[in-house]
């Protein structure tokens, strides 16, 4: 938690309402996402009990379960999840475009736009990872068969479930997430994760303040709960004589109603959430979207594009766990989105920028003296090296000889040659400038910083970061288990024990 | 009765002492540094019916369907007088079963508490191993006790193995699952607790007894549904950490007098006195609020209202990044400038003010 962050908390207590901590929106909003409010059946290893599905508010559609214990009942419920999830995904793979690699000596293609899935909350985003799991090593055929479409949302729920975890990916939100992510709320970060309380201080109803509207948010007789997770007493007072009266049906008909009036029930409980999720949507769409935003989607495109592509060659379902290179690896891969996803964000936004200023990793002063035509010729070859001179009130708590960047010129760095602190409290900093100003002795108009500018200088560097190197599973080093036994081939002969994740289990 | 017990009689009022299981015990580790929680739990105050008095209902129901499949599992696992369960748990310790194991059936009992007990003891002692070729001894829902702030607390655990690795072990039946040897952290922490009071209270038999406490293992075995079917698969759990938090708190609550001399005279959290009467006997004894007590305590939303306007109440991150300023009100005072703040506050305040201003300016549109 940053001191900024920390001191819009307490602003946002003592006004009653949410404050902003971001000035831009930091994350994709598509305008046709997935809503999905799923529950779960309390005591069970994730059984799915209801989802409200859609894309657009008044498109909602509902499914049950009406008897979540039952196997055959659960897969059901996948498949028509499917039913509504896979047409959607289908519906991005219409137009791709060209990307030229290899630095303009190949291309490659990546749809032009890609699915966006929106839960309530990080239980939903876990619901989705675990129904993924549990269904994408089912099969069509064998002991437990299961709808064709089964296996293949499984392996697309796991696909948005490790997206999810991916920084600064949009391809699967968390709403309470994404609106903490841009707003704070007078509470505490347990409480972040109850939707209602969240939307209750960021739009509070009328006649409350975002305290009152949170307190009673947190009523589940007021506002259900928004999931997985069911309200215990709602559980035990209309859901399981709904449920009993289901089992008990001495007939169709009475097993109609039966259904019917679990539909009833259930959408009370989702109804709700649904209307929040949508005022969220509302609320997030309002701010307009930060400059690299644009960037980190074409990521979540490449990746959607990607997967798709391994699911039509007949690619496997995903590992139940990564062989240990393949975890380093994706380590690897999280760790450096999450640094830039930190530095985009500060560049994208100066509220960000500011948490970065106040702990010293940037500053921001104006130009004083600027000579863009200097040029290094103690080298072999005379080099442009435009010199500025920029006075900030600032602490500057950087070291001479570092190298500072901008986010209004991102391609160019700025090496500290002299700090001197001046009587006034001011300190004056001389920067000499590379890159970013063209090949020539003559820096082109724009390009060096001109006396008057106000400039943000920070220590961030939004710069490509180069993949580390890793060995091939079959060279695995003895240190983190040696070669592992198997191949992990693409498809497993059907039948055979994979040792990837066999679905040998026997459901109750 | 001694002064401390006539004391603590009159705290909770006329009703007998609400009787603590290994749950609640569990959750006294919770939060050690709050006098308030400290003083309610060992007068067995019945805080849901005290927090509801006082218009902040505690909101810990459970679902019948957990409740349901919780003992339907347990059932399962416990079939055929635990030939299942012996060869889960022997496999786990990596020790050969040895043959079929006894079973003692110790809870299926009407006969009065202090019975059940004697005969949970005696079959227990019996068991301590002597020497090797004994056949492994089950024991299912022994009665065991434990002495809470000078209060004897029944507890049952879900069962006991003994003669397995020459050790008794503590084994816990739990129904969520194990996906893929991964299980819901939170859930593993607070089993993981609860057994370990289990095996304070096995230690403290033992010890009564003449035996070795260290007969009792400090691994506890954990048995939960495999993955998404109803496998059970075994998996063990060392508590020693916890072992250590449970001690120091019991020694705390056994310290009750120095607690019971911070309370003022007259306090009462008594749930058939006058409400308003209530809060105010309360708010005279220190509450130390944190938002992780809205998952353990009946009494947290009393609590958090009480310190509502304290940085604390927002988490323990913001209360720090506040330069642990206590109050919101005085944090956002320094922030202004409007409060020099006190001597010691001054980096606080320079931080503080530093932010505020950069809020401002960023949120004034300035370019970065």
């Amino acid at each position: 938690m940053s001191t900024l962050r920390a001191l819009a908390k307490a602003q946002a207590l003592a006004a009653g309402v949410a404050q902003p901590v971001a000035t831009v929106r930091h994350l994709h909003l598509s305008p046709r996402p997935l809503v999905l409010v799923p529950l779960a059946m309390a005591g069970e290893a994730n059984a799915p009990l209801a989802v409200l599905a859609g894309t657009a508010p008044d498109g909602a559609r509902l499914l049950i379960v009406p008897q979540p214990r039952n196997r055959d009942q659960r897969f059901g419920f996948a498949a028509e999840l499917a039913g509504i999830v896979l047409p959607y995904l289908d519906s991005f793979r219409g137009v791709s475009e060209a990307v030229p690699v290899d630095r303009g000596r190949d291309v490659r293609y990546r749809y032009v736009d890609a699915p966006q899935l929106l839960v309530p909350n990080p239980a939903g985003v876990t619901f989705l990872r675990l129904l993924g799991r549990s269904t994408r090593f089912r099969r069509p055929d064998g002991e437990y068969p299961v709808h064709p479409s089964v296996p293949l949302l499984g392996r697309w729920l796991t696909f948005f479930a490790e997206r999810a975890e991916h920084p600064g990916s949009s391809a699967l939100l968390a709403m309470t997430e994404a609106l903490t992510l841009h707003w704070a709320t007078g509470q505490s970060a347990v409480e972040d994760l109850h939707l209602p309380a969240v939307l209750g201080w960021l739009d509070p109803p009328p006649g409350l303040d975002g305290a009152q509207a949170a307190a009673r948010a947190e009523d589940p007789s007021i506002c259900p709960p928004a999931g997985p997770a069911t309200d215990p007493d709602f559980d035990n007072q209309v859901l399981a004589p709904a449920v009993a009266a289901y089992d008990e049906a001495p007939d169709d008909a009475a097993r109609l109603a039966a259904y019917a009036e679990l539909e009833r029930v259930l959408r009370g409980q989702l109804a709700p959430t649904w209307e929040l999720m949508w005022r969220g949507v509302g609320l997030l769409a309002a701010l307009s979207p930060g400059a690299r935003v644009e960037g980190r989607w074409a990521g979540d495109r490449d990746a959607f594009t990607a997967h798709a592509e391994h699911v039509d060659s007949g690619g496997g379902p995903q590992p139940r766990r990564d062989g240990a290179v393949a975890a380093a690896v994706r380590l690897h891969r999280l760790e450096r989105a999450l640094t830039s996803y930190a530095v985009q964000r500060a560049y994208d936004d100066p509220l960000v920028m500011a948490e970065h200023r106040l702990t010293g990793e940037a500053f921001v002063g104006e130009v004083t003296l600027a000579d863009p035509k200097r040029v290094d010729d103690t080298g072999k070859r005379p080099v442009l090296r435009p010199r500025i001179q920029v006075v900030t009130a600032e602490p500057v708590a950087v070291p001479v000889g570092a190298t500072l960047y901008s986010p209004a010129r991102p391609a160019q760095k700025a090496k500290v040659v002299f700090v001197t602190p001046g009587g006034d409290g001011k300190t004056e900093v001389v920067l000499e400038l590379s890159g970013g100003m063209g090949r020539g002795l003559s820096a082109p108009p724009g390009t060096v910083p001109e006396v008057g500018e106000r400039l943000c200088l920070t220590t961030l560097s939004d710069a490509y970061l180069p993949a580390g190197a890793f060995p091939a599973p079959e060279d695995t080093p003895w240190t983190h288990g040696g070669p592992p036994a198997y191949a992990p081939g693409p498809d497993p002969e059907p039948g055979a024990p994979s040792s990837d994740g066999d679905p040998v289990e026997a459901w109750a | 009765m001694t002064s401390t017990e006539q004391r603590l009689a009159e705290i909770r009022g006329g009703v007998p002492a609400r009787r603590h299981n290994a749950r609640t015990i569990a959750a006294l580790t919770g939060n050690p540094g709050c006098a308030r929680r400290a003083v309610l739990d060992s007068a067995g105050v019945d805080k849901p019916k005290l927090a509801a008095r006082i218009g902040f209902p505690a909101r810990f129901g459970q679902s019948r369907f957990a409740i349901g499949r919780g003992n339907a599992f347990e059932a399962q696992v416990k079939a055929d007088g635990g030939a299942e369960l012996l060869r889960l748990v022997a496999e786990r310790l990596g020790v050969d079963p040895g043959g079929p194991a006894t079973w003692t059936d110790l809870g299926a009992d009407d006969r009065a508490g202090a019975d059940r007990s004697a005969r949970s003891r005696a079959a227990l002692v019996a068991a301590a191993p002597t020497g090797t070729g004994e056949p492994a001894a089950l024991f299912d829902h022994p009665l065991l006790g434990l002495d809470v702030a000078g209060q004897r607390v029944h507890l049952e655990p879900d069962l006991v193995a003994a003669r397995l690795a020459g050790r008794y072990h503590v084994v816990e039946v739990k129904s969520f699952p194990v996906i893929d040897g991964q299980a819901d952290p939170a859930k593993v922490a607070a089993a993981a607790i609860q057994s370990a009071v289990y095996v304070l209270a096995l230690r403290e038999l033992l010890a009564a007894e003449g035996h070795d406490p260290q007969l009792v293992s400090s691994d506890v075995v954990l048995v939960c549904p495999r993955d998404f079917a109803n496998q059970p698969v075994a998996s063990l759990v060392d508590v020693r950490k916890q072992l250590l938090v449970l001690r120091r708190q019991l020694d705390r609550m056994a310290r009750i007098d120095d607690l019971l001399a911070r309370v003022p005279a007259g306090f009462t959290a008594d749930p058939s006195a006058d409400p308003a009467e209530l809060r105010r006997a309360l708010e005279s004894v220190e509450a130390r609020y944190a938002p992780e007590c809205l998952a353990a305590c009946e009494l947290a939303y009393f609590c958090r209202h009480e310190a509502r306007a304290q940085t604390a109440a927002l988490g323990r991150p913001v209360r720090e990044a506040l330069g642990g300023v206590a109050s919101v009100a005085e944090a956002l005072a320094l922030a202004a400038g409007e409060d020099p703040g006190e001597p010691g506050q001054a980096e606080a305040a320079a931080l503080l003010r530093a932010a505020a201003r950069l809020r401002a300016d960023a949120l004034a549109g300035q370019p970065a």
